[in-house]
This record gives C-alpha cells, sequence and structure tokens, in this order.
C-alpha cells in the first residue's frame, strides 16, 4: 500500500499551496477516492428508496396520510439539528485543517450531540406514529416512509459511532496524516447525510404537507 | 426416535421428503469428512490458516475465488442435470414439482450469482494489478472483506437446500409470489439474505478495483495504454457501482416484507409487485453486462495474444465497452415488455436493446481484424475464443430477436428465452472465462493445463452445448414455456428434449474432464519457468510464475502500450526488468482474521434472519461491529519485506 | 493440420443438431410460426424480416471468421502475409460501425411500426367481443361480461371477429399465452391489461400460462376454441341455460391454490372482475381498473373502451 505510492495522481494542494494534511499520504489520498465513490453507490441507494416512496407515497390503504401524519415542528427541530451538526462537523475539518486536535475533538463532540438530539426527536416522532396506529405495517405508504426515513436514521446512528471512535482516536493519538483523514472522512459521510437529510425533508415532509 | 428429534429433523432437515435430500446430506457429510481428514492428515490446517483464509494478497484471494467458482459451476451444473433428467421424457416423476421448482431458482441463482461473479472476480484479483504494474489492489483489507462475504453467503445459500428447503419461485423472485401468504418457509429468506451478504461484498469489489485502475498505474500507463482486459473491469465495476445498490434495495423490501410484515410488493394494503420488477431489472440487465465485459477483456488479451499481434482498432474497443455500459442501463424495461407498458416506452426500449448490438458487433469485428494478417495459434484459451465468437454471434441474433418487443410476445418466458440467455452466458461468459483461467493459470500456479485433455474438454463442451440448446430454441417456437417441472405427451416436444437432455450430460461430461485435466496437470501439466509461456504481451507475463507476494521487485515504467512484447522485442527491456540497486523495502499488508470473521459474524446474523432467530442476528451483527471497532484503532497494518530479501528472491529465479 | 480436420467435423456436427430445427419448423408442432390470426401473423412477419435481416449479417461474419482462422492459421510454410503492425483502419472501422447502425435502424423502425399496429384491434367490421381473464392458482377464469357467462381453463371465441382479452390476476403473476393467435400478455394483480385476437379459422388452439406461480403452475393450460359466430351464440345461450352459475362464495372457493378441470358457467356476479381488479390495487392506478369490460364497473360512470388511457395492454 505504502510502497504503492507511485502515480496516485495529482496530490490536492491547499490554496497556501501546501499539502493538506489527509492528502499527505498515497494510502490516505486512497481512501478518500475510494470512500467518495462509496457515497455515489449510497446516493443510488437512497435513490431506489426515494423512487419506491415516490411510487408508494398515495397507497394508503385508507390508513394515515403523508398530510395528516406529518407535524411541522417534529420535522423542523429535526432539520435544525442536523443541518446545524453538518456546520459543526466543517468546523471540525476547519480545525483539523489548522492542527488543532483538540477543537477538532469539541467540534466533533458537538456534532454527535446534535446527531443524538435529531435520533431523538425522530425516534419520538416514529415512536408516535406508531402509537397512533400509524406502523410501518399498515399501508404501503408507511412501509416506504419509515423505510426511507429510517434508513436514514439508521445512517446517522452508525455515523455518531464513527464521530466517537474517532474524536477519540484524535484526542488519544493526535492530529497525523491517518487520524486528518478519518476526520475528513467521517465529516464527509456526515455531509452526505445532511444532504440526504434534504431531500428526506423536500420530497417526503414538505411535498406531502402540500399534497 | 424421540418425537423432538424426529420433529426437527422433518422440519429443518427434511428428512421425510425422500432420497434426494438424503443423497445430498451424505454428499456433503462425505465431502466435509473427507476435507478434514485429508487436512489432518497432511498437517495442512496451519497453513490453509495461515496461508489462505487470513492472506490479504490479492492473487491469493483471487485464486480462492477460482476454487469457489468452479465448486459452484459444480453446484448448479447438478442442478442443470437434475432439471434436464427430469424433462427427458414427458410425464416424468424423477422430481416433483417442488423439488424441480428449488432445483431451478438455485441453478439460475448459483450460475449468476455465486458462480460468474466470483469467476469473474477471480481473474480481477489476479490480473488487475499485475496488468497495470501495481503491488497490489487499492484496499487489501476490504478485497479480504469482499471475498468473504462472498464466501459466506454463497455457504448460506447452499445450506438450504438440505437446512429448511431452498428458494423455489425462480431466480427473479418475483412477488408476490415470494410474499409470505405464497411461500411461507425460510427458503426465500435464504435467497434475499445471502445475495444481499455477497452483493455487499460485490459493491466493495467494484470500489476497491476503481480506485486501483484510477489510482494506481505503474509511471507511464496513460490511458492509451491500459490493457483491454483492465479496461474492461473498469467498466464492469461502473456498472457494478451503478447497479449492485438497486439490488440491495430491492432485495431488503421484499425482506422487510416477509419478515416485518410491511407492504412494499404485496398484492393487498397498496403494494406494488411491479416495483419490485423495476428495481430487481434495473440491476438485473446491468448485471449481465458486469459479467460478459471482463469476458470481452479476456477475448481481447488472448486474440492479441494467439495472434502474434496487437489488438486491432484499440480505441474503437474501449469505446464500445463503455458505451455497452452505459446502455446497460437504458434497457431494463425488454425483461417485461408483455407487462402493460404502453407501445411508446416498449418502442425505446426495444430499440435501446437492439443498440447494444451496434458496440458489440464492432467488437467481433475487431476480434476478426486481430487475427487477420496475424498467425494463429491454436492453444486452449485461443479455441475457447474462437469458439465463442460464432455462439455469440447467433446468441446476439436471438438477443436482438427478443428485443423487438412484438416478437417478445412469442418468445417471451418460453424455451426460446432459456436458449438465448444460455448462449450468451455460456458461448459468452463462460468460455471467456474458462479461456482465461487456461490463459493465466500458469501465473497462477506455475504450470499450463494439459492441452489434450483440455481439447477434449472443449469438443465435448462445444458439441453438448449445440445439442444441448438448439434444440430449445425450437421447443419455444413449439409453445414450451419456462420453469414446468414436467409437459404433457402430446405436444411434439418429446424428441427434441430428450435430445437436449443428452446435450447437458456432453456438457457434465466436459466438465469431469476439466477436472480430470487438472488433477492431471499438477503432476504432470509443462512448468512454467520463464514466467512468459504464450509469448504474452502485457505486464504480468514479465512477472514469474507464480508471482512474488510483492508482485514487482521495483515497479516498472510503461512506454508503450503492449509493454513486455515492446521490451522483448522493440528494445524497452530496461523500463520493465529489475535492477538491483533499485530494490527498495515493500510494505505489504499484514495478515489477518478479522475478514474471515466478518465473514463470519455477517453468516451468523444472516442465519438469524433467515429463520427469524433474532439472538443470532444481534450476537452476528456485535461480531461485526466489534471486528470494525478494531480495525478504526488498529494503527499498523502492514509488514516490512526487507530489500535484501527481495534482491535475493529475485536472485534466486535468475532475474537480477 | 488438426484442429482443420476437427472444424470440418464441427460443422457435420452442426448439420445434425439443426436439423431437427429446421425440420420441426416445417411441422405443425411449431405453434408460433403457425399463426392462425391476423395478430399472430403480424408478428410472424416481423419474425421473419428480422431472421431475413440478421442472417444477411450472421452468414457473412461466420463464413469470414472461418475463412481467418483457416488462412491465418499457424503452420510452418503457410504463406498468407503476417503484418504485426497493422492495428488500424480507420475505413474499416466506419465499415463495421456502421453495418450495425443500419441493421439495428431498419429493424428499429419495423419493430415500432408493429409495436403501435398491436395496440390497435384487427381491422374488421364486427363488433368487438371481450374476454375478462382471471389468473388464479393455478387455474384461469373467463368472464363474458356481454355473453353473460363464464368457463375455467377454456374459452369460447367467434371466428373472425376481434376479440379483446383483458387481463388480471388474483393471485401471483402469471402471462397468458395463445402462441398461434396473439402471443403473451402479463396477469397482474391490480392491473387489467389488454391482448388483442382474432382467429381466422375455427379450431382448438393451445394456451398456457407462461410466468411461474408455484407448483400446480405446470397443470395451467388451457384451450381457446375458435367456433364460428353462430356456434359462438348458441354455445353462449345454451351454457346461460343450461349450467349453474358462479357466485361469490364458488369464486372464493375457485381462488383457493389447486388444479381443476374444465368448469363453466351460466353466470357470475355482477362486476366480479372490477372488484378484483380494484381490490388488489387497481384503486391506486387511475385508468387501470375501470378500462375494463363494458362498463359495470365500480366506481366509473359508463366506462367503456374510449376511456382507455394511460398504461394500456396494447
Amino acid at each position: 500500500m505504502a510502497a504503492s505510492a507511485h502515480a496516485m495522481g495529482e496530490p490536492h494542494e491547499a490554496g497556501d499551496g501546501a499539502l493538506r494534511l489527509e492528502y499527505a499520504h498515497a494510502h490516505d489520498r486512497l481512501r478518500i477516492l475510494g470512500f467518495w465513490i462509496f457515497l455515489a453507490t449510497d446516493m443510488i441507494l437512497f435513490g431506489c428508496l426515494f423512487a419506491t416512496y415516490l411510487v408508494l407515497r398515495t397507497h394508503t390503504d385508507g390508513g394515515p396520510t403523508p398530510a395528516q401524519l406529518f407535524d411541522m415542528r417534529g420535522f423542523g427541530a429535526e432539520t435544525l439539528a442536523l443541518l446545524t451538526s453538518s456546520f459543526t462537523g466543517g468546523l471540525a475539518t476547519l480545525s483539523m485543517r489548522e492542527g488543532r486536535g483538540k477543537f477538532v475533538a469539541l467540534w466533533m463532540a458537538v456534532t454527535v450531540a446534535l446527531g443524538m438530539i435529531f435520533l431523538a426527536i425522530e425516534a419520538s416522532e416514529f415512536a408516535h406514529d406508531a402509537f397512533i396506529g400509524a406502523t410501518w405495517q399498515r399501508s404501503a405508504f408507511l412501509s416506504s416512509f419509515f423505510t426511507l426515513v429510517g434508513t436514514h436514521g439508521c445512517h446517522v446512528t452508525f455515523g455518531v459511532l464513527w464521530m466517537l471512535v474517532t474524536g477519540y482516536q484524535v484526542l488519544r493519538r493526535g492530529l497525523n496524516p491517518s487520524t486528518a483523514r478519518k476526520v475528513f472522512v467521517v465529516n464527509l459521510y456526515w455531509h452526505f447525510l445532511d444532504v440526504v437529510w434534504v431531500l428526506i425533508f423536500t420530497v417526503v415532509y414538505l411535498t406531502g404537507m402540500v399534497i | 426416535m424421540n418425537p423432538a428429534l424426529r420433529q426437527f429433523a422433518d422440519h429443518f432437515l427434511m428428512w421425510n421428503e425422500g432420497p434426494l435430500i438424503w443423497i445430498s446430506d451424505a454428499l456433503i457429510a462425505l465431502t466435509v469428512v473427507g476435507i478434514v481428514v485429508t487436512l489432518t492428515y497432511t498437517k495442512r490446517w496451519g497453513w490453509l490458516w495461515r496461508e489462505w483464509l487470513t492472506t490479504t494478497d490479492h492473487k491469493r484471494i483471487g485464486i480462492m475465488y477460482l476454487v469457489c467458482a468452479l465448486l459452484m459451476l459444480f453446484r448448479g451444473g447438478v442442478d442443470a442435470l437434475l432439471m434436464r433428467t427430469q424433462l427427458a421424457f414427458p410425464g416424468e416423476h424423477f422430481l416433483d414439482a417442488e423439488h424441480y421448482d428449488q432445483i431451478f431458482t438455485t441453478h439460475g441463482t448459483i450460475m449468476i450469482l455465486f458462480m460468474a461473479m466470483p469467476f469473474i472476480f477471480a481473474l480481477f484479483n489476479i490480473v488487475v494489478p499485475l496488468q497495470i504494474g501495481a503491488r497490489d489492489v487499492a484496499f487489501p483489507y476490504l478485497n479480504a472483506i469482499s471475498f468473504w462475504l462472498f464466501f459466506f453467503g454463497a455457504l448460506l445459500f447452499n445450506i438450504s437446500f438440505v437446512f429448511g428447503g431452498s428458494p423455489d419461485a425462480g431466480w427473479v423472485s418475483y412477488p408476490p409470489l415470494t410474499e409470505l401468504g405464497f411461500d411461507p418457509g425460510p427458503g426465500e429468506n435464504y435467497y434475499l439474505v445471502a445475495i444481499n451478504l455477497s452483493g455487499i461484498g460485490t459493491i466493495a469489489t467494484g470500489i476497491n478495483f476503481l480506485v486501483t485502475i484510477l489510482r494506481m498505474r505503474a509511471p507511464g500507463m496513460t490511458w492509451n495504454r491500459v490493457p483491454l482486459f483492465t479496461w474492461s473491469v473498469l467498466a464492469a465495476c461502473i456498472v457494478i457501482l451503478a447497479a449492485f445498490p438497486a439490488l440491495t434495495v430491492a432485495l431488503a423490501l421484499l425482506l422487510l416484507d416477509r419478515l416485518a410484515g410491511t407492504h412494499f410488493f404485496t398484492i393487498l394494503h397498496g403494494g406494488n409487485p411491479m416495483m419490485f420488477i423495476n428495481l430487481f431489472w434495473v440491476w438485473g440487465h446491468p448485471e449481465v453486462y458486469i459479467v460478459i465485459l471482463p469476458a470481452f477483456g479476456v477475448y481481447s488479451e488472448v486474440v492479441a495474444t494467439f495472434s502474434r499481434k496487437p489488438i486491432f482498432g484499440y480505441k474503437s474497443m474501449v469505446a464500445s465497452l463503455l458505451l455497452i455500459s452505459v446502455i446497460s442501463y437504458l434497457v431494463w424495461a425488454h425483461h417485461f415488455f408483455t407487462m402493460g407498458a404502453g407501445a411508446d416506452v416498449n418502442t425505446f426500449f426495444a430499440i435501446a436493446s437492439m443498440c447494444v448490438g451496434i458496440p458489440t458487433g464492432v467488437k467481433i469485428f475487431n476480434w476478426l481484424f486481430t487475427m487477420y494478417r496475424g498467425r494463429i495459434l491454436l492453444t486452449l484459451p485461443m479455441l475457447w475464443t474462437l469458439a465463442f465468437i460464432p455462439n455469440f454471434v447467433t446468441g446476439g441474433a436471438t438477443g436482438i430477436l427478443l428485443a423487438a418487443a412484438p416478437e417478445d410476445y412469442q418468445y417471451h418466458n418460453s424455451y426460446f428465452l432459456i436458449a438465448h440467455f444460455h448462449q450468451t452466458l455460456i458461448g459468452g461468459v463462460v468460455y471467456g472465462m474458462l479461456a482465461g483461467m487456461y490463459y493465466w493459470w500458469p501465473k497462477m500456479f506455475g504450470f499450463k493445463l494439459d492441452e489434450k485433455i483440455g481439447k477434449v474438454a472443449f469438443w465435448l463442451w462445444n458439441v453438448g452445448f449445440y445439442v444441448c440448446f438448439m434444440p430449445q430454441y425450437a421447443l419455444g417456437l413449439m409453445g414450451m414455456q419456462r420453469r414446468m417441472y414436467t409437459y404433457p405427451a402430446n405436444m411434439g416436444w418429446n424428441t427434441l428434449n430428450l435430445v437436449s437432455t443428452i446435450g447437458a450430460y456432453l456438457m457434465g461430461l466436459a466438465f469431469l474432464v476439466i477436472v480430470w485435466q487438472v488433477l492431471y496437470s499438477i503432476r504432470h501439466g509443462e512448468r512454467d519457468v520463464t514466467g512468459d509461456p504464450w509469448d504474452g504481451r502485457t505486464l504480468e507475463w514479465s512477472l514469474p510464475s507464480p508471482v512474488p507476494e510483492y508482485n514487482f521487485a521495483v515497479i516498472p515504467t510503461v512506454t508503450a502500450r503492449d509493454m513486455w512484447w515492446a521490451a522483448k522485442h522493440e528494445g524497452q527491456m530496461e523500463h520493465v526488468r529489475p535492477r538491483a540497486e533499485e530494490i527498495r523495502d515493500v510494505h505489504v499488508p499484514k495478515h489477518t482474521a478479522r475478514p474471515f470473521l466478518i465473514g463470519l459474524s455477517f453468516f451468523v446474523a444472516g442465519f438469524g434472519l433467515v429463520f427469524q432467530w433474532y439472538v443470532l442476528t444481534v450476537v452476528g451483527l456485535v461480531g461485526v461491529l466489534c471486528c470494525l471497532l478494531i480495525r478504526a484503532l488498529e494503527e499498523d497494518d502492514e509488514v516490512v519485506i526487507a530489500a535484501d530479501t527481495i534482491r535475493h528472491h529475485e536472485a534466486t529465479l535468475g532475474r537480477v | 493440420m488438426d484442429s482443420v480436420r476437427q472444424r470440418g467435423r464441427w460443422w457435420r456436427f452442426g448439420l445434425l443438431v439443426f436439423a431437427p430445427f429446421a425440420l420441426a419448423g416445417c411441422g405443425q408442432d411449431v405453434l408460433v410460426l403457425h399463426p392462425a390470426g391476423p395478430v399472430a401473423k403480424e408478428i410472424d412477419r416481423l419474425i421473419v424480416l428480422s431472421v431475413i435481416l440478421l442472417l444477411v449479417v450472421i452468414v457473412p461474419v461466420l463464413a469470414l471468421t472461418a475463412y481467418i482462422v483457416w488462412r491465418y492459421r499457424d503452420k510452418p510454410g503457410n504463406r498468407a502475409p503476417y503484418a504485426p503492425h497493422w492495428t488500424d483502419s480507420r475505413l474499416l472501422e466506419w465499415v463495421w460501425w456502421a453495418i450495425p447502425v443500419v441493421i439495428v435502424g431498419i429493424l428499429g423502425a419495423y419493430t415500432a411500426k408493429t409495436t403501435f399496429a398491436l395496440t390497435r384491434p384487427p381491422e374488421s367490421n364486427s363488433d368487438v367481443v371481450t374476454v375478462d381473464v382471471v389468473s388464479l392458482d393455478w387455474k384461469w377464469l373467463f368472464l363474458y361480461p356481454d355473453e353473460h357467462v363464464a368457463t375455467v381453463n377454456y374459452c369460447v371465441i367467434p371466428t373472425g371477429v376481434p376479440v379483446q382479452f383483458v387481463l388480471t390476476s388474483d393471485a401471483p403473476i402469471n402471462s397468458f399465452w395463445v402462441p398461434q393467435l396473439a402471443g403473451q400478455e402479463y396477469t397482474m394483480p391490480g392491473m387489467a391489461l389488454r391482448l388483442w385476437v382474432q382467429a381466422d379459422e375455427p379450431g382448438n388452439y393451445y394456451g398456457h400460462g407462461a410466468n411461474f406461480t408455484g407448483k400446480g403452475f405446470a397443470d395451467m393450460a388451457f384451450t381457446v376454441e375458435a367456433q364460428p359466430e353462430q356456434a359462438f351464440a348458441s354455445w353462449a345461450l345454451m351454457l346461460r341455460q343450461s349450467a349453474p352459475p358462479l357466485t361469490q362464495a364458488g369464486y372464493q372457493q375457485l381462488k383457493a391454490p389447486g388444479v381443476v378441470g374444465r368448469i363453466s358457467y351460466g353466470g357470475f356476479p355482477k362486476g366480479l372482475f372490477d372488484q378484483v381488479v380494484w381490490e388488489d390495487g387497481g384503486q391506486y392506478m387511475p385508468g387501470m381498473w375501470n378500462m375494463t369490460s363494458s362498463g359495470h364497473s365500480q366506481a366509473s360512470s359508463g366506462s367503456n373502451l374510449a376511456s382507455l388511457s394511460g398504461g394500456e395492454g396494447r
């Protein structure tokens, strides 16, 4: 791996011409590229779930419709938490670039906290839906709704765990090309989840409120 | 007998179902005992664990894929022979409907997902890094995980026949037939879980090889100099990455329907079965291009090598590969022309499907003109390639007939369709994989496979193929539809079915001859001492056979398209052969048991899902998370092979 | 050389294998190539045309392959030219990009024409006859909305009259295939798809489910009996007068998985077909369920053939 440092393509350079820390080693560059490609496949996976949702959205089988189910306060708060967490995640990456490991850990902790708030609200929304009988066994619409939003929720849960492990490594080992790459990648993942959420917000919630 | 035991034996082991199950049980038991005894007797357990199960070396992983692919070819082939035996005569009772249904389902699933896929991955792994002048793939650890996910997925799928029952709704697994109401029991769960397990591994492989080819080519290997097999892998990886997520979703949603009671594809409560069919074929059609593209790559290498001429029309060949991978996304609805789409939609998909014939036709012409004014050596890889051309041309032509939507109203679901896709998948993919296996076998193992025995197998197989499948075209036109476990005697189908069965047995015989060929050649095969037994053209032939762990003592510099040919014949040798003073330490990844354990954990989790024993699922997933956590906290995963060691090794091979 | 002799054998084997195929092509057993009505004939014409077009390419390619392999094989004293540096020719590349494009162009145009043609009823002066078809596990139910009779595993149609089969399923997806009359169309739960059929001559035509539906699938054969119009009318009349009607309870019984023989009914519950389509998901497919039969559907007022809209069969 390290021995294959040849022909990795051009390293990415920061504005001032210095090599960014996360791109310093050849195998870290490979991993970042690989992760970008993974995100593309994950996007296609979500694309299929979105397509399924759009097909089944009206198939309510006499059960709750999107308009009856969605609560602006709930998903509004979720959106606020997640968008903010994406911002703090970005701050973690910036701190990493400046070489300030403590700040990286701090901002990641804030990001994790916001992520957990998001998950808590989502869980309580789901619990409420289930309580009023809107379970995913009720209708095809609800099956596709819970699966789409739930898949995103699972991604966020995994992201929280991942952030914790990464933050721990930064604290223990400080910033080096390897931990820097890990910080960069986990935040890439987090931003991706934010993008997916924006789509869910628009395609599922806002559209559901209107139609 | 203890009633509880009795119930277990009947319910899970299906011992009340008769000799087919007993024979399978006995064969499996014999095989396992045989393997255990052999390993113990030869004291090879440690060797197996250290050298293979924990390896991250792409060449060894490739060989493991190859072994699995051949085993699965055997399993799928036995399924095929059982079916053909049942269909040899009208109204037979060799198999009952339930067993026949299970067998055609496992046959299709295994041949596509657990035979063709690992076969192409075997060649990906063995060839690509060597061809582009790299020391390994981009992510060796992930590569091992991919393999073990495939392996345990295949294992899970294969145990279904003797533990709980196999899936029995066809390899396409259309709901609502596969919903709980029509198909209770674990069989369908096996299908959904096993394929998704190996599917995750497949996506990882796609990422791995895409990054490898994008970023790890030797200095000087511009896109214009990349060997065509590597190009074909690149194209296949792009298709994998865009197509497999759709399969993951389709199977996961159907699994939710079955395990959690959701209504994605049910008839009632608003489910829409057609959604599954769309998702499935959005993956399913690109899938056949995923397996055929690398075969095209093999043919390109073989034709050039054994015509002793560079490939004709290199740029056209690359363009057609990429064009096929793009078109492959625009044709999925041709699998259901007769499912109520409007004439406009059908016309679009019909013409798009026909368009696949354009780049494919171009490739055929370019292969022909590579041979034109060449010097054709009829070695085994070349024979399979030459047999591929007429086979694929006619198989492709019947594909164009099927693509014409109105004609599909007659061919669809009939034996005409069966004959067509077997002709393209066997004549295209399997021939390509066998050609590739024969071609790179000396590179893997250091000896050639015996030509004489190989020619016997070749002719048996080819004659068997036409005897088996040509009658099936006719049967389709005579109105015989696929997946019937038996047929009436008064339709005029009897003779052709018997002929077809005879052909199938000839192919089975050919497989046995190939097995004999391998066994014979291990002892008597011609040794490859030069590393270049075929007078090859690309970089893998510049290395000794078998290739040392570090691949290249010194990374070569590429100055031409067929670099090794240029080195040999155009005085470019100094760019390829290592010089002792240039040899440096090489870092290779450590051996690790974790990929194996991740696969095993997923297996346990998946087994829990199949039988809804969720404790196992939780245990398995915790195992997976633990492995991931240990990996995340791992600081150093490489070992160094010292320059002196390499120098010494290369010197004993007489290369420096 | 050895391989040349083998190649000769190859072709002889080929003849042997293709012989039954060619012979069968002439036999009456090859249903697809013996169309008995205008719809199947239209398909048959396209089959013949496309086979000829493809043979124009295949035969020369196969001949060229054989020639090249024979001429440029590696054997001592082969005087054929060897040009290891001849690897590109713009002219030739143009030629073989163009050949398949032209073939696909021609075939594509005819395919489009036929595809659209098949959505229209066969030309005829007679009124259209409608037969609603429900595939069940593992039997076929035919409902005649105008004649008010029903049958299982066989149906009768008048000759020389366009018949529209309106297809659905109240079980897993199947496919309704009558090779000599019209090809096939899927039967989908919650959807009503149309297949045009016309029989020119009286006769019994083989039909079978074509999409796998489970263990009774091999028994899903049915017969389409074409009779002169007069005979068809009197058959329906006879059934109405003598056969017991199908009831809702009887339908539920029929729906249970199992294999049955031929059954005739002198009537059936009004709107049964629409009810099946609606309940199995047709309610979510506007323009689908109410295209059915002749206007006795639940929710549409006076639905008829003119209301056929998106998602129609053909």
